[in-house]
């Protein structure tokens, strides 16, 4: 399975090459990888139940191993995304057709699903973390692929800092997750349900992990990003938010559902902010005009539906919660895809201004109807049968006010399936109408694919129970479910209020159809209040304490910021050797001449530091005192820390040098940097405290035995002499490898910042034709 | 800067600092040395044909952008972490190969070779970087 999540990781690195080298044919070798992982999905789903788990050691020593489970659960998802994922390839092909950036596209496409099936694959939290965070980095990508509209960018940052912010809360969630379940794999942690619940961390972990799904998923309040992340090209929004992006806080619900459902905290709080979400949204979509925004909020009225759903930990409830999950990705995967066809041959989404395009857009048209006949839940699609089996289940929970709910929302998406699947294609022909024209095959496959699973499923609903559906809900539940399904049941009760949600939809159309634009004039203050208004404030109040914090602290003088250091540092010492015993180390032996004459050395070219009055001496002094702190390091044997030591001193009295060029005065100024008794005082002061600190030191006994261990398995263990680079570059490699990123990361900022400079009308160009400082030769800016 | 005693110093020490870095680099493991005072050797042998020829001269010491050279470095420091996980090992566990010389005689090559590798472009290059964009000599 690692293979699996690996693949279209390799072929984001490859995407960009085989676009320069193919052009657009790319497109179709690009969606046999998905293709490919989606029949190995297929293969694998007779192991679906009861699951199975591989293992390859990653860090072993921070428990964390890159284990993968394949169950019901993880199966349902990645078919879903590797089968609508090669839908959205080819449809990107046609959707982006001559797009200069074709090959970047697909790299984080890929990257994206790579990263969506580890989050649905991973058995380990550690990995699934990882796999999450870089589902949220990915579609941050995606969403502001068209990076430069200010739109684009504004929504990708938003979906950026909600589920980011979400992202680190649901961390320390799993984090306390695995301490109270004692095991850091998934399969482990859904067997410890019993002493889970009475630990203490039970409740911190679960609300800290509710908001990392809840931001994922888009639930109240955190549902603003979503409608804001269709300023993404139509292939992204059919991807994202049809089957993967939006549901991984669904599928870590479900995931979790066994270790961490059934208590009353679990159950009120998916219920009611469910609930919440799935009203909100289906409001909200008929107050849009924008057929991608209208989408957009059913998606947003589906996740609740899903979320509502998980929150009893019940077979109907969470059977029903599987049947819709799929039904809803087949559909909504159609209608964006829909939606894009739209937008790209008849060139606007705005509802009002389209109607008539049957006749210009028959498949089209076609794929519409199949997926709004599921989403409006007719008979003969598939959504039919998620609906009786929603209304079964809360008949089950035998809550009046949870079936009320469902049952409103479900009238309400009748409706907007009306407005958003067929209206468009009825009536006169309008201007838009009258121009547009069929999309390519590429760009029909997959609504037409997605809309005929759906009534495929819809004819033969017991397959997709078996198949999917069923080993779904038992990985969820932990025990096996069997799921009959019956077209049709009796003329009861049930049944006359399905008719009567679909009477109340119907007429909910009309209306819309008549009051819709007064509808919207209302709405438009309230909608400004809304959280998407609460991001802005939020992003605004942080900007504002920054620049505040930073008036307060930063005086943007070297001068101040090192005696602040300093002093802190002085009392900070002080403080601690009043606490505590503070044994000093006597002179043990009087030293050797060449010592003194080195210490003598540093002395003065300390003080000469300090005296002097031009930058180059105090420069050139400095450079001094550390040769000479060099020289201390090689008289008692350390030549590499001297070696390393004697080039960082010669390299820092090159830059200084070169700094010290562009200063404006070339003398040193006495006023500015505080009265110089002051500077004295610090500096003595701090003096005098490292002294004391290390006579300090050398009073406590010396524990050699890391030293020791490090010095015996130098040779056996790292096969080299040196043991400080035995060290650097093998025991502690991690650390080095820290360190090097930091350096790298220094100097890029660091060139950025003289960039800037340079870039400043006086702060001139480069004597070599004006290229800025970093340009060399060869590298395109 | 022109001083006829410095280009023509320069001209030797450069490539004698430049030796001097790779042999570090190479006995690090062993004998006093490593890649991050081998890469402090090569980028001063760059700052002293940057003083003596110019931030041009100096860039074109390495080849590369100075920054790619640092990314490189990063690169080939991560790619040596990747061998032990092929081999079923844990992260960054050193894995070695013995060439053989004949007679008994070898050269153990490694991971930590590469990773040191990567340390010693890293410092190289981001040293480089700066020192150079230094040396642009404001108007």
């Amino acid at each position: 399975m690692l293979t699996v999540v690996l693949t279209p990781f390799a072929a984001a690195l490859a995407a960009p090459f085989l676009v320069a080298r193919l052009g657009e044919r790319a497109v179709f070798l690009f969606a046999l990888v998905p293709a490919g992982l989606f029949l190995w999905a297929l293969a694998n789903l007779g192991e679906a139940f009861p699951g199975r788990i591989e293992a390859t050691p990653w860090v072993p020593g921070l428990s964390a191993s890159l284990s993968f489970a394949l169950d019901g659960l993880s199966a349902l998802f990645t078919l879903l995304i590797t089968g609508i994922g090669t839908l959205v390839v080819l449809y990107a092909g046609g959707y982006l057709h001559g797009h200069p950036q074709l090959g970047r596209f697909f790299a984080i496409l890929f990257a994206f699903m790579g990263a969506m099936l580890g989050v649905v694959l991973s058995d380990n939290i550690l990995a699934l973390f990882v796999f999450w965070e870089l589902t949220s980095l990915t579609s941050y990508l995606l969403v502001g692929f068209e990076s430069g509209k200010a739109a684009a960018r504004r929504a990708a940052l938003q979906a950026l800092l909600i589920t980011g912010t979400g992202g680190l809360c649901l961390l320390a969630g799993l984090i306390l997750l695995a301490e109270a379940g004692g095991s850091w794999e998934l399969s482990d942690i859904a067997l410890a349900q019993s002493w889970l619940q009475d630990s203490p961390l039970y409740t911190p972990a679960l609300i800290l992990i509710l908001l990392g799904c809840f931001t994922k998923s888009a639930q109240f309040p955190f549902h603003s990003w979503l409608p804001g992340a269709m300023a993404a090209p139509t292939p992204v929004s059919a991807y994202l938010h049809s089957a993967t992006m939006v549901k991984a806080g669904v599928y870590l619900l479900a995931r979790l559902e066994p270790a961490l459902g059934g208590s009353e905290l679990w159950l009120y709080s998916l219920g009611i902010i469910g609930a919440i979400t799935m009203l909100l949204g289906a409001v909200f979509a008929l107050l849009e005009t924008d057929l991608k925004l209208v989408l957009a909020w059913t998606t947003v009225s589906a996740l609740g539906t899903l979320v509502f759903l998980l929150a009893p930990s019940q077979e109907p409830s969470v059977t029903a919660a599987m049947a819709f999950l799929l039904v809803h990705a087949l559909y909504k995967g159609a209608l964006f895809m829909v939606a894009g066809n739209i937008d790209h041959e008849a060139g606007t989404r705005d509802l009002t201004k389209l109607s008539g395009l049957m006749r210009a857009m028959p498949v089209t048209f076609a794929a519409a109807a199949l997926a709004s006949v599921s989403m409006a839940g007719l008979p003969a699609g598939l959504g039919w049968v998620a609906k009786e089996m929603i209304g079964t289940a809360k008949v089950a929970d035998n809550i009046g006010l949870t079936l009320t709910a469902a049952t409103v929302a479900n009238a309400m998406l009748f409706a907007v399936a009306a407005i958003a699947g067929i209206s468009p294609y009825f009536g006169a022909k309008s201007d838009a109408a009258a121009k547009a024209h069929e999309a390519p095959w590429t760009m029909l496959a997959g609504p037409v694919v997605l809309g005929g699973l759906g009534l495929i499923f819809g004819m033969v609903p017991q397959l997709a129970a078996d198949r999917l559906i069923a080993p779904a809900a038992s990985a969820v539940l932990g025990t096996k479910a069997t799921l009959e399904i019956t077209l049709f049941k009796a003329f009861d009760w049930k049944f006359m209020l399905t008719l009567a949600t679909f009477a109340a939809g119907a007429m909910l159309f009309i209306a819309w159809r008549r009051y819709g634009a007064a509808w919207r004039e209302r709405a438009d203050p309230i909608l400004a209040r809304g959280p998407d208004r609460g991001y802005d404030h939020v992003l605004a109040g942080l900007a504002a304490l920054a620049g505040w914090q930073t008036r307060i602290i930063q005086s943007g003088r070297l001068h101040r910021y090192v005696a602040a250091s300093f002093v802190v540092i002085a009392v900070m010492v002080i403080a601690s050797a009043f606490r505590g015993r503070f044994a000093l180390a006597g002179l043990t032996d009087t030293g050797r001449v060449i010592e003194w004459a080195v210490i003598a050395l540093t002395a003065a070219a300390a003080i000469v530091t300090a005296a002097a009055t031009t930058r180059l001496l105090a420069v050139t002094a400095l450079g001094m005192v550390g040769l000479g702190v060099a020289m201390l390091f090689m008289l008692f044997s350390a030549p590499d820390l001297a070696i390393t030591q004697f080039m960082v001193e010669t390299l820092v009295v090159v830059i200084l040098a070169l700094i010290l060029i562009r200063l404006p005065g070339f003398r040193l100024s006495a006023d500015g940097d505080g009265p110089r008794w002051l500077n004295l005082g610090i500096a003595g002061v701090m003096g005098t405290l490292v002294s004391l600190l290390l006579l300090g030191v050398l009073a406590e006994p010396f524990d050699m035995r890391l030293a020791e261990w490090f010095a015996a398995q130098s040779v056996p263990e790292g096969l080299g002499r040196n043991v400080v680079n035995v060290i650097l570059v093998d025991f502690r490699a991690l650390d080095t490898l820290g360190e090097i990123t930091v350096v790298a990361a220094a100097a890029m900022g660091a060139l950025a910042v003289m960039m800037r400079a340079a870039r400043k009308p006086d702060g001139g160009r480069g004597p070599d034709g004006g290229r800025a400082p970093d340009g060399g030769e060869g590298k395109g800016r | 800067m022109n001083s006829l005693i410095l280009r023509a110093a320069t001209r030797a020490l450069a490539p004698l600092l430049l030796m001097l870095a790779l042999f570090l680099l190479w006995r690090g493991h062993n004998e006093p040395g490593g890649g991050f005072i081998a890469g402090l050797v090569a980028a001063s042998a760059a700052a002293l044909q940057g003083i003596a020829f110019g931030p041009v001269a100096a860039r074109r010491m390495l080849v590369l952008p100075p920054i790619a050279v640092a990314g490189l470095g990063l690169a080939l420091a991560l790619l040596s972490i990747v061998p032990s996980a092929f081999a079923g090992l844990p992260a960054m566990e050193a894995l070695w190969a013995k060439i053989d010389l004949g007679g008994g005689a070898y050269v153990p090559l490694g991971t930590p070779l590469l990773f040191d590798i990567g340390v010693f472009l890293v410092v190289l290059g981001s040293v480089v970087a700066l020192v150079a964009a230094l040396e642009h000599q404001p108007h």
